[in-house]
């Protein structure tokens, strides 16, 4: 049974290289350079230079000195001269941000943690088990990925005031899973129908109760589409506002998002720095994950729209 | 949706377990175990507990709060359709619809056009194709408001680098007041929204793209058809559905967008940027009228309708052009 398992392993990783490895040249030979150039890499030059420009200009300003933020006559803005790290060792110890970061993976992490276990078993069960009415409650949670956190927030800080959770990571880390296990259940959905089914029939014979399928067969299998989950409900956690910004009230307990917006808003001309220091550091933790796992990320992202 | 097929696909032998013919000796406790139905319902128990009490509860007393008058720290008594009687003499209510339409309507369609446009470049043969596809999406990964930020600095009214830049280059000769004019601000807004959508949009629409064989493109050119043509009747129609349900989502969460207004301006100047999550937010959490908050977020559920309706329509035609069976 295990041979059949790694078989089917393999199977499922060469269908995954032939997706990733679509180099061929095609017809490109048809088209000559001059062509190419004009059709093809001025204007994805021109588009990337777009998509980057923010995170260079985030990235410059906050190894900037202060006369050089505001002084764009002597200084060309579009570079640094004495690099200083002052902003950023500002905001890591004269600020609170190193605890917002804490507060932002902690919650990130818990939440995810909590929906893909949840996902897991309910993925499981609608793929597998078929129950009755099964393909209904699939299409129930497929809805509930469409309800939106703008219609929610408002009733949701009442329900979360009753529960006495306000102001606590806990009404965040109870929260969040709404967002992701429809996601994470539809995505694992789509991994688990994949993994064939003689598996499990063979484990069931040999005296395996559904629970065990789960855990040994069916988890070792599934491992991409639990990794693409877990990537893509971290970053939609660490990324998420109106709720952190409604439900959350003291300065400590913010999220990084919320307390860059309103702790760092004052009328100092000098902000820019500190600020953009700020983003910068919120923003790499998210880059630094996402460099690492590029193809779950993908795979992620259009493997719950295809579905 | 694809479940349905997979579990009418199988044969039916296998639905009906042989145990049946004999009589089910087993005690009470062992069947709760190994029945198929109460089992799957220990499985969804997790799932439906969080959804069904931090989106479905919420959901409905999101409505019933629409009709009342709560506050912060007040219960309120049920009156009718008051709060949206009160929206709708209230101009500034229906300015932010017109806004919310406006942002989604062009953000969508640009996001659209730009999106498919770098999607077709990036389906080309290039080198470093992966590391190009994979630096496209980084604004779709940093937070939202983190790259809103960004954007704020760039339309700072002093030391914008736009203004500096196009100042220098003697198109213009004063600084540009991005967030300051009302249709300025509503234009910086919804290109920072347009900059964040484009590379989910490639991305995805990427991904259909490679599931078109280029066998059709081959046979296409033989038959002496144009770049245009071969896009118009055979990349369009073999993308129409997954195009139905990327600008559906697109739509979606461009139209309940928050986060990025809110970080950018907060709904100003004199509320011209205001969409209906925002108003909804001031009005309900910073004001304390929870009620009329409510009644601002309820009203956009129509519109949220609309879009699943479409999404529904964009997926039942996918199956009727690849056959039933579509896993």
């Amino acid at each position: 049974m295990t041979e059949t398992a790694a078989q089917a392993k393999t199977a499922v990783q060469a269908a995954a290289a032939l997706a990733r490895s679509d180099d061929s040249e095609g017809m490109s030979y048809l088209e000559s350079l001059p062509r190419r150039l004009v059709t093809l890499y001025l204007p994805l030059f021109i588009i990337l230079v777009v998509l980057l420009f923010p995170f260079y200009w985030m990235a410059l300003t906050s190894i900037k000195p202060d006369e050089q933020l505001i002084d764009m006559q002597t200084y060309n803005p579009f570079w640094v001269v004495h690099p200083t790290l002052k902003h950023i060792t500002k905001l890591l110890f004269e600020t609170e941000y190193p605890r917002w970061l804490w507060n932002t993976m902690y919650v990130a992490a818990c939440a995810t943690t909590l929906s893909i276990i949840a996902s897991v078993l309910s993925a499981y069960a609608i793929v597998r088990l078929r129950f009755k009415g099964g393909d209904a409650v699939g299409v129930l949670i497929f809805f509930a990925y469409l309800v939106p956190p703008s219609i929610l927030f408002i009733p949701l800080a009442s329900v979360i005031q009753a529960y006495g959770l306000f102001d606590s990571p806990l009404s965040l880390i109870l929260v969040y899973p709404t967002l992701l296990i429809p996601f994470s259940t539809w995505l694992l959905m789509g991994y688990f129908k994949t993994i064939p089914y003689e598996l499990e029939e063979c484990a069931l014979i040999d005296g395996a109760s559904r629970w065990q399928i789960l855990v040994k067969i069916v988890l070792p299998l599934a491992v991409p589409g639990l990794i693409s989950a877990f990537i893509f409900s971290f970053t939609l956690c660490w990324n998420e506002f109106i709720y952190a910004l409604t439900f959350l009230q003291s300065t400590p307990n913010k999220t990084v998002p919320v307390a860059i917006v309103n702790e760092f808003v004052d009328g100092d001309i000098y902000k820019w720095g500190s600020l953009m220091a700020g983003a910068l550091v919120g923003s790499l933790p998210l880059v630094i994950l996402y460099a690492f796992f590029v193809e779950h990320y993908v795979s992620a992202m259009t493997g719950a729209v295809k579905e | 949706m694809t479940t349905m097929q997979t579990s009418t696909a199988r044969p039916a032998t296998m639905q009906t377990p042989a145990r049946a013919v004999y009589k089910d000796t087993r005690s009470l406790w062992e069947r709760l175990r190994t029945n198929r139905n109460w089992l799957a319902l220990w499985f969804m128990l997790p799932t439906a507990a969080f959804l069904i009490l931090f989106l479905a509860y919420p959901l409905g007393l999101g409505v019933w709060m629409s009709f009342t008058d709560e506050r912060i720290g007040r219960t309120g008594v049920f009156i009718g359709l008051e709060n949206y009687e009160w929206l709708w003499n209230d101009s500034i209510f229906w300015l932010s619809v017109f806004n919310t339409l406006l942002y989604t309507i062009i953000a969508s369609i640009i996001k659209f056009a730009v999106g498919l446009y770098l999607a077709l470049l990036l389906n080309r043969h290039m080198p470093f194709k992966a590391i190009i596809r994979a630096i496209v999406l980084i604004p779709f990964i940093v937070p939202t408001v983190l790259s809103a930020i960004a954007f704020w600095w760039i339309y700072d009214p002093q030391f914008s680098i736009v203004s500096w830049s196009l100042i220098k280059l003697g198109l213009i000769s004063n600084n540009i007041n991005f967030l300051g004019d009302p249709n300025m601000a509503r234009a910086s807004v919804i290109f920072a929204n347009i900059w964040r959508g484009v590379p989910f949009v490639a991305i995805t629409l990427l991904a259909g793209l490679q599931t078109v064989s280029p066998s059709l493109y081959e046979a296409a050119t033989l038959d002496g058809a144009t770049d245009w043509q071969r896009f118009r009747y055979i990349t369009y129609p073999l993308l129409t559905p997954i195009i139905a349900v990327v600008m559906t989502f697109s739509v979606l969460f461009t139209f309940t967008d928050f986060q990025l207004v809110w970080a950018l301006t907060r709904g100003g100047p004199v509320n011209a940027t205001h969409l209906m999550a925002t108003l909804s937010y001031q009005r309900g959490i910073l004001s304390g009228r929870l009620g009329e908050g409510a009644a601002i977020a309820t009203a956009m559920i129509p519109f949220l309708l609309a879009a699943i309706a479409i999404s529904w329509f964009g997926m039942q035609r996918r199956k009727w052009q690849q056959g039933s069976d579509n896993d």
